[in-house]
């Protein structure tokens, strides 16, 4: 049989999962824990945010007792300055140098701001982290992360917490053909079939919070999407059939009975 | 004497001479520090560094931890 998923790579580490699990939305820990397990997920994502005295238990003990690896995000920075300071916050944090470099031009669209991330993206990597950045689905931007020192690139299939999938499935597949480092598409998944369709296109993997935290069941979206990661693996690696514009039959002209009308009227038979 | 310094945008006195080892301590709900990172004046102090460096007055202290998001 078929394996449904193989390994790939980040920087050297080998992740089994291409499932990757943004944390947000979630209504409490004890979903967050049961969607983790459902996902599969091996690495997950977390943001800085300043101490809450009131805030009660830790993510951080969530997902160490699901033996998830934390992948932490500058989320809500708008600068390179400020996205390069959290980053080095979370190495501090939470001692690792995997950062999803996130710097957004503004609130109604949170797209990335291009010349912001590439500046960001150049100096962390520089200082020796491996940057994951969130970005358009542009391929020359794509291209530029990469030749900065990015260790994946992570364009959108349309806007954070949209649903609206990926909307512009060409670049999405000229961004991974182009690419020397892995694709992980972040962003816009609304349910299990755009997964399906990211990896289907090539993508390495997927990244979804609020398409698992915001769905009615959570933990039923978090079993679908891990499946249809699967099933887009299988999918790509089985070769879909070329579009066509008009029918092509799968059931054979060949030997097909004739029906001529003939000289006996058989219509009355039948009746008595 | 003491020091009136910013944390997390709220104003503190604290007493001259705090190091960040000790203002961490003294945070409601006091953190163990695992997954807490500090910046005073824009530039992160390494955990290692927690015990010797002192706070000034005036200082504008971020204290971090890890939160759902992303």
């Amino acid at each position: 049989m078929t394996t449904a998923q193989a390994p790939f790579t980040i920087a050297g580490r080998e992740l089994r999962s291409r499932l990757i699990l943004g944390t947000g939305g979630f209504t409490n820990h004890d979903v967050l824990a049961a969607a983790l397990d459902a996902s599969g997920a091996e690495l997950c994502t977390v943001a800085l945010r300043r101490l809450d005295p009131a805030a009660r238990g830790s993510i951080l003990d969530v997902l160490d007792n699901a033996g998830v690896e934390v992948l932490p995000n500058t989320a809500g920075c708008y600068t390179a300055r400020d996205a390069i300071i959290t980053a080095q916050l979370a190495r501090e944090a939470f001692a690792t140098d995997w950062i999803k470099l996130e710097v957004i031009g503004d609130d109604r669209t949170l797209l990335p701001d291009a010349v912001e991330l590439v500046a960001a993206a150049e100096v962390l990597a520089d200082d020796g982290f491996t940057v994951l950045p969130y970005t358009t689905d542009d391929p020359i931007l794509a291209r530029r992360l990469e030749d900065v020192g990015c260790a994946a690139v992570m364009p959108l299939g349309s806007p954070i917490g949209s649903g609206m999938g990926i909307r512009n499935p060409y670049n999405i597949s000229i961004v991974v053909e182009r690419a020397g480092v892995p694709v992980i598409l972040d962003a816009g998944v609304g349910t299990a079939s755009d997964a399906a369709f990211a990896i289907e296109l090539g993508c390495d993997a997927v990244l979804c919070a609020s398409a698992i935290s915001r769905a009615h069941d959570p933990v039923a979206m978090a079993t679908a999407i891990r499946l249809a990661v699967q099933a887009g693996w299988l999918a790509r690696g089985a070769g879909r059939i070329p579009r066509r514009r008009y029918a092509e039959a799968s059931t054979p002209e060949e030997g097909s009975p004739v029906f001529d009308q003939g000289a006996a009227d058989i219509s009355h038979t039948a009746s008595s | 004497m003491s020091l009136s310094v910013t944390i997390n945008g709220d104003r503190r006195e604290l007493p001259a001479g705090v190091t960040v080892a000790s203002m961490i301590a003294s945070l409601p709900g006091a953190p163990d520090g695992r997954g807490v990172a500090v910046a005073v004046d824009g530039e992160v102090v390494p955990r290692a560094q927690w015990p010797s460096v002192e706070l000034r007055d005036g200082a504008k202290v971020e204290v971090v931890v890890a939160v759902q998001g992303g």
